[in-house]
């Protein structure tokens, strides 16, 4: 019974983390939050799978065929900043770790996994 | 029974195939051996081992069943009404959005045709089929839960609920089309809904709100339609012929509803109709009030609809010229193009005012834009 628990996988879901506010210039307090947040959502029945921090969105340089540019392919005022991926029991209970991701200013976006992912 | 069998199955198109399995099956197997003592019980069984076979088979053809049936889950004893309730708060889930909050409902939890629920909000067919499938499909991929909210998250979740429910009783009340006015099975189902809500959360003023709009539809249903199924107005329905009790009722819900704070939406409108079932008369309407509550109504729900309900008000309080007035704001705006009651309001405005050819032309306007047979002979009778 607990061997036939264990082994349906949990749904997996990316989270984009959307930031206005440049990574070299996060507060103390929400960077700390930042790196206490696997163990936090640990703590609530989660798991973070992996986590991505980007740097700062004037940093990056987009490649379309042969032209390369400077910046992104999106140009919008609350830059993707990171993207961490987390197991959860459902939506409901995804959301509710999502939600513990510190932002000054900006919010996060939930999106479900499809069932092949190349991930440990 | 379709809620049944999704908690078994966790896949809304799987419940659905095989609840239409399992009436094909009992077609064949009541006439073999008689109709079961509980049929319904006889059909979920039915359904639920149908979706256990689907399922099953599915399992072989794929490595890995991205919606696996949990064997706990299995044992669990079914309470229909909680099962109900799941699925509703399941089709609500504020993830959807509310356009596939409420189609879904209508749908999957009252039966609904896809043709009725497209109607009943004034798009295309399609367009409400393609929102189905893919509210269908975001529940299957993010795994939306198919459970009641927890007591705190309730009262957030509650709001798109009760809208559903409304939206049911509304087109029960008024059958998108057909030939009866009213689909006595669809505003039952609403009113089951809003007092299994109103047991659950019996607290909230606005699931109070919803059951007594619902109840005074209920008391007046008998009076709408004349003997040959034809739409009689408020004005002239048989007012003795009203049930009474249901009135007393849905007074005292709306009562305990407005002392509880500050008036939501369904409390309004529930008040609003409690004041017309309470009148002697049309004429006698208090009709300044009733004005007053759409104006509040207005403020919390700010809708086309409301306004064109209040316009009515307006006239009965102003006069027809200043409701004619009201409803060519709302006319000029287009918001409620394709919406019969506007023509069928300003054809009675002008009607009153003595503008028999302009209030032709939108009699003519009003009857090309309904389906509903029983709304159909009324305008026409008007039209003369």
């Amino acid at each position: 019974m607990t061997e036939n628990a264990t082994t349906e996988r949990r749904p997996q879901y990316a989270v984009f983390i959307y930031e206005a506010v440049p990574p070299e210039d996060l507060p103390p307090d929400v960077m700390a939050g930042h790196i206490g947040l696997p163990e936090k959502i640990a703590a609530a029945g989660g798991r973070v799978v992996a986590g991505l921090g980007f740097q700062d969105p004037s940093t990056t340089t987009a490649v379309r065929g042969d032209l390369l540019t400077d910046g992104p392919f999106v140009e919008t005022k609350e830059a993707l900043a990171g993207i961490y991926v987390l197991e959860a029991r459902d939506l409901d209970h995804a959301l509710e770790l999502a939600r513990m991701t510190p932002i000054v200013s900006g919010g996060v976006e939930v999106r479900p996994l499809v069932d092949f992912q190349v991930l440990p | 029974m379709l809620a049944a069998t999704v908690r078994v199955t966790r896949d809304l198109d799987v419940a659905e195939e095989s609840v239409q399995d399992a009436y094909v099956s009992a077609l064949s197997a009541w006439e073999r051996d008689g109709v079961p003592d509980r049929p319904g019980a006889w059909l979920t069984t039915a359904a639920r081992n149908k979706a256990l076979n689907a399922l099953a088979r599915r399992q072989t053809l794929r490595a890995k069943l991205p919606l696996l049936v949990l064997p706990e889950e299995l044992t669990v004893p079914e309470a229909i009404p909680d099962d109900r309730l799941r699925l509703v708060f399941t089709c609500c889930h504020p993830a959807l959005s509310a356009e596939a909050r409420i189609g879904l409902t209508l749908r999957l939890v009252c039966g609904v045709s896809t043709a009725d629920v497209a109607s009943a909000f004034l798009v295309p067919e399609a367009t409400m089929a393609a929102r189905i499938t893919r509210a269908k499909k975001k529940i299957a991929a993010a795994r939306i839960p198919y459970r009641v909210p927890e007591s705190d998250e309730l009262p957030a979740r509650l709001d798109s609920v009760l809208t559903v429910v409304h939206l049911l009783a509304t087109t029960g009340h008024t059958a998108p089309s057909g030939d009866a006015l009213v689909r006595i099975d669809l505003a039952e189902r609403a009113l089951d809904l809003a007092r299994l809500l109103h047991a659950l959360l019996p607290e909230e003023a606005e699931v109070a709100g919803l059951v007594a709009l619902l109840l005074v539809h209920r008391a007046r249903e008998g009076t709408r339609t004349d003997e040959a199924g034809r739409l009689v107005p408020l004005a002239d329905q048989d007012r003795s012929a009203w049930d009474r009790n249901l009135i007393a009722e849905a007074d005292q819900l709306v009562v305990r509803a407005l002392l509880a704070g500050p008036p939501g939406r369904f409390t309004l409108q529930a008040a609003i109709a409690a004041l017309h079932a309470q009148a002697p008369s049309y004429a006698e309407t208090d009709w300044p009030q009733i004005r007053t509550l759409y104006d509040a109504l207005l403020r919390v729900w700010r809708t086309p609809v409301v306004a064109l309900n209040r316009a009515v008000a307006v006239a009965m309080v102003d006069g027809p010229a200043a409701g004619l007035a009201a409803v060519e704001v709302l006319e000029a705006s287009g918001e409620l193009a394709g919406y019969h009651y506007l023509p069928a309001a300003k054809a009675d405005f002008l009607r009153r005012l003595g503008r028999f050819a302009e209030a032709a032309d939108a009699y003519a306007a009003a009857l090309a834009l309904t389906d509903n047979a029983a709304e159909q002979d009324f305008l026409r009778d008007r039209l003369g």
